[in-house]
């Protein structure tokens, strides 16, 4: 895998003191999908910001296909588009020259069959003479990505660009986010929507409180951490669990009609087997049965959590 | 240096643009403003005074005039500019695009002042509907009139950056500059003030700028061309120190 964009001890802290990042380092192989995830305020956008040359960092290097991002700006910027977070517009332009503004700010020559091919490729061909202000906030998401993709990038930052819209055009999105990929484009997106990730995503980060505490293939992220859950669906309620059951630490539900068992799926011994004999021998029937992995949502909250914990311990601020 | 030529074409576009979808505002304001002006200190009261310097009063005020309105329209151009992008956010797509703070300097400048070079030519066109005024050195007046316009474009456009909201944005312009300028000899020689006042008068920076461009028109002003020039290209370099600063810190840019 040949890397386009390499972060290496990037940190930023601002003038009030807060720490929005310290000492990432991530690697992004060109043509992956990667999807940073993190809760409010973990440090997504400072680091897109960062790297898109919005925000002076305070430590560390970035390279971008082997440009230094501050000595070799030109080159670095020219090779990414970016998507931000907010719908950043000039009302009072009419899209297609917002969008061939953006190609110009980047040193492009004009090219009206690119972009009336980006325009009809983002259903916004029939909006072309429309001004910004008169377009739905879905349609100025488009625009934005319209703008970002003008000069043809190789890489794409969309910071959230679900946030807001509705499930037609989150589809649309993710579909046009795959066709990008299958032209070679390397896409960096940040995400509140784990469903997003999931969906799209190659591999994922977790930053939390500016550090990114973890980098994985979203499938080996969901192998390895997954735990899965099996929900037994009893023929008589229960109103505890019995005392012979209390070595699988299981969880009663739905009134008692449900008893719920949380294993991982990857140990040797699950516990699944040896469950369901204890049972049958203690009398406990069950009508049905189903197992559910956990979700990436499911280890995002978890790494959270156990990143808030240990700072507690530690005696730090959650 | 200066590599990205279409990505100051394209903002220099985008700001004449912006001018245009005004152009009859911008056009008719300083026609308004001058005629005025010409009523009131031209006519009404004009027709009362005596030449200053062998100079008919009417045509005396004509080069203050020009740099009053190119004054507050350079800095007012300037800093709106600027200012917009990172009002509404779009300064982004700026920062992050490969152009260099010298670039980005000549597009946005560059547009402030071909506005306020046109609004100048706009006024003494109409001056010369109502005085006959003769320019001396009209290669030297239409230079001044270009390092002025650039000049306090820059300055604006440090406003432009400095601010933090529309209140700032005018703040200085209306408190610092108009007053200035007004006291700075627009519509008087400073022989006409009492010795102390014109001692005072000569701290104030426009008063240069004024008199440089009144020499341009009549051959004299208060003070000899080359302070003139000289007062300029100090406050030319002054600015481009402060903007070279901001580049470099990011400050109010991309913190």
């Amino acid at each position: 895998m040949t890397p386009v964009l390499e972060i290496s001890g990037l940190g930023k802290t601002y003038k009030s003191g807060h720490q929005a990042l310290s000492g990432v380092d991530l690697t992004i192989n060109k043509g992956e999908i990667f999807a940073l995830l993190g809760p409010n305020g973990a440090g997504k956008t400072t680091m897109i910001s960062i790297v898109c040359g919005i925000v002076t960092a305070s430590a560390g290097t970035v390279t971008v296909g082997g440009h230094d991002h501050a000595r070799d700006y030109r080159a670095a910027r020219s090779m990414i588009g970016l998507v931000p977070q907010e719908l950043h517009t000039d009302a009072f332009e009419k899209v297609i020259t917002t969008v061939t503004f953006s190609r110009g700010l980047f040193g492009k020559p004009k090219d009206p069959r690119f972009i009336e091919q980006l325009l009809k490729d983002l259903s916004l061909w029939d909006k072309r003479n429309a001004k910004i202000m008169e377009l739905s906030g879905g349609m100025k998401r488009r625009v934005m990505i319209a703008k970002a993709l003008s000069h043809e990038p190789e890489i794409l930052f969309l910071d959230e660009p679900t946030a807001g819209v509705d499930v037609e055009l989150r589809r649309d999105m993710w579909n046009m986010v795959r066709g990008l990929r299958e032209r070679g484009v390397t896409i960096i997106l940040t995400t509140h929507y784990i469903e997003e990730a999931e969906e799209m995503a190659d591999r994922v980060g977790v930053i939390s409180k500016g550090k990114l505490i973890l980098v994985e293939e979203k499938d080996e992220l969901i192998k390895k951490l997954g735990r899965k859950t099996l929900t037994l669906n009893l023929a008589e309620p229960l109103e505890v669990v019995p005392a012979e059951l209390a070595q699988w630490n299981l969880q009663l539900a739905d009134e008692g009609h449900e008893l719920v068992y949380e294993f991982d799926s990857q140990a040797e011994a699950t516990g699944v087997p040896s469950l369901l004999r204890r049972m049958s021998d203690i009398g406990i029937a069950f009508k049905d049965l189903n197992t559910r992995q956990s979700s990436l949502e499911d280890i995002f909250v978890g790494l959270v959590h156990q990143t808030k914990a240990g700072e507690q311990e530690l005696g730090q601020p959650a | 240096m200066i590599q990205n030529v279409r990505g100051i074409r394209s903002i220099y576009l985008f700001e004449m643009a912006r001018f245009g979808r005004t152009f009859w505002t911008s056009l008719m304001l300083p026609v308004i403003t001058t005629t005025l002006y010409f009523v009131v200190f031209g006519s009404a009261i004009g027709s009362r005074m005596s030449d200053v310097s062998t100079v008919p009063y009417g045509a005396f005020i004509v080069p203050g005039l020009m740099m009053l309105t190119m004054f507050t329209e350079s800095i007012s151009n300037a800093s709106f500019g600027i200012y917009m992008p990172k009002w509404t956010g779009t300064i982004y797509e700026m920062l992050s695009s490969p152009m260099s703070p010298l670039e980005l300097l000549i597009a946005y400048v560059g547009a402030a002042a071909t506005k306020s070079v046109i609004i100048g030519a706009i006024i003494f066109a109409t001056a010369h509907l109502f005085v006959d005024v003769q320019v001396a050195h009209p290669l030297l007046m239409v230079a001044f009139m270009i390092l002025m316009a650039v000049t306090f474009c820059l300055f604006g456009f440090i406003i432009g950056i400095w601010a933090q909201s529309f209140e700032q944005l005018q703040v200085i312009p209306l408190l610092v500059v108009y007053p200035l300028t007004f006291l700075g000899g627009a519509f008087y020689s400073l022989d006409m003030l009492p010795a102390a006042w014109r001692t005072l008068t000569l701290f104030n920076p426009v008063v240069y700028l004024i008199s440089g461009f009144r020499w341009t028109f009549f051959g004299q002003g208060d003070v000899g061309i080359g302070v003139s020039m000289g007062a300029v290209a100090l406050f030319l370099a002054l600015c481009l120190a402060v903007i070279f600063w901001m580049f470099r810190t990011g400050y109010r840019l991309k913190n």
